[in-house]
């Protein structure tokens, strides 16, 4: 079960365009690898989601995606503001998104908890000024 | 449903996606917040949206769908109809409002699809 395939990506924080391309890139590999559509969309959506808050809130980051036999786990890591309230940013509905980004579809505070509800487990680790740290698994 | 029947139904253009048409559809969603469309699993095969950006298109691409019917008359940019049609996307562009657009899709059989996963 040791054995591993990494992919690696850096998301570019000044380009909403481009936003979620890594984890397009993911699902594409998932695929070719032939792990099931739902495994598939489960660890694709949370990383998307992820990716997007990177590009929103923290000014890009990198992404690991550890893809192991039994499981996948996904690491998104970022040296943005950090999140002072990590119970509070969990909840649904809780979000500080400008209005511009609302405009473009997302800022409904629903993010993180989707991120929560496909994966079978989520760690934050955030440190005002410093940064943030999302560790999701996915059982395969 | 098919695809074509929402062509029809809508008075839509077809943007990208042409060779699809026939594929048949069994629900759809209407929205503009995309983390909502991100929210829950449901078997829907449509997103009927008044956006027009990338992101538009990776939702879809995420969630499995197979067609976008942008409303309002709003045309994408090149762009955006290009990833589209990369990730095999059939895209729709009608003049129709989205309640109008919705109400016609519903009331002709297309469903609202049913939550799968909590
Ligand atoms: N990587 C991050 N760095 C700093 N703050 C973050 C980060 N991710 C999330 N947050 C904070 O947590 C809040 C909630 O995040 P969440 O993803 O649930 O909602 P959102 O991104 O605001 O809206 P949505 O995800 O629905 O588009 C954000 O508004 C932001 O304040
Ligand atoms: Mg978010």
């Amino acid at each position: 079960m040791s054995e591993c395939v990494n992919f690696h990506f850096d998301i570019d924080g000044d380009n909403f365009t481009s936003a979620g391309e890594a984890s397009v890139r993911i699902k594409k590999h998932l695929r070719d690898m032939g792990f099931s559509p739902e495994t598939i969309r489960r660890v694709s959506v949370a990383m998307y989601e992820g990716e997007i808050n990177m590009v929103i809130h923290a000014d890009g980051g990198s992404a690991d995606v550890n893809v192991y036999v039994d499981r996948i786990e996904i690491i998104l890591a970022d040296s943005g503001p950090g999140i002072s309230n990590i119970e509070l940013a969990m909840q649904e509905g809780y979000s500080t998104a400008p209005d511009n980004i609302r405009s473009l579809g997302f800022g409904a505070g629903m993010g993180l908890p989707n991120m929560k509800r496909y994966t079978d487990s989520m760690k934050i680790e955030s440190e005002v000024g410093k940064g943030t740290t999302i560790y999701m698994t996915v059982n395969v | 449903m098919k695809i074509r029947t929402i062509l029809e139904l809508l008075d839509a253009k077809v943007l990208c996606g042409e060779d699809k048409l026939d594929g048949a559809v069994h629900s759809a969603c209407g929205c503009d917040m995309m983390c909502d469309v991100l929210a829950f699993v449901k078997e829907q095969a449509v997103l009927v949206t008044g956006l027009c950006n990338p992101q538009v298109v990776r939702t879809a691409v995420m969630m499995d769908m197979r067609c976008i019917v942008f409303v309002r008359g709003k045309m994408p940019p090149a762009d955006v109809i290009a990833l589209a049609d990369d990730a095999g996307l059939v895209v729709l562009a009608t003049n129709e409002r989205m309640y109008t657009a919705c109400g016609k899709l519903y009331a002709n059989g297309l469903a609202g699809g049913e939550v799968i996963n909590e």
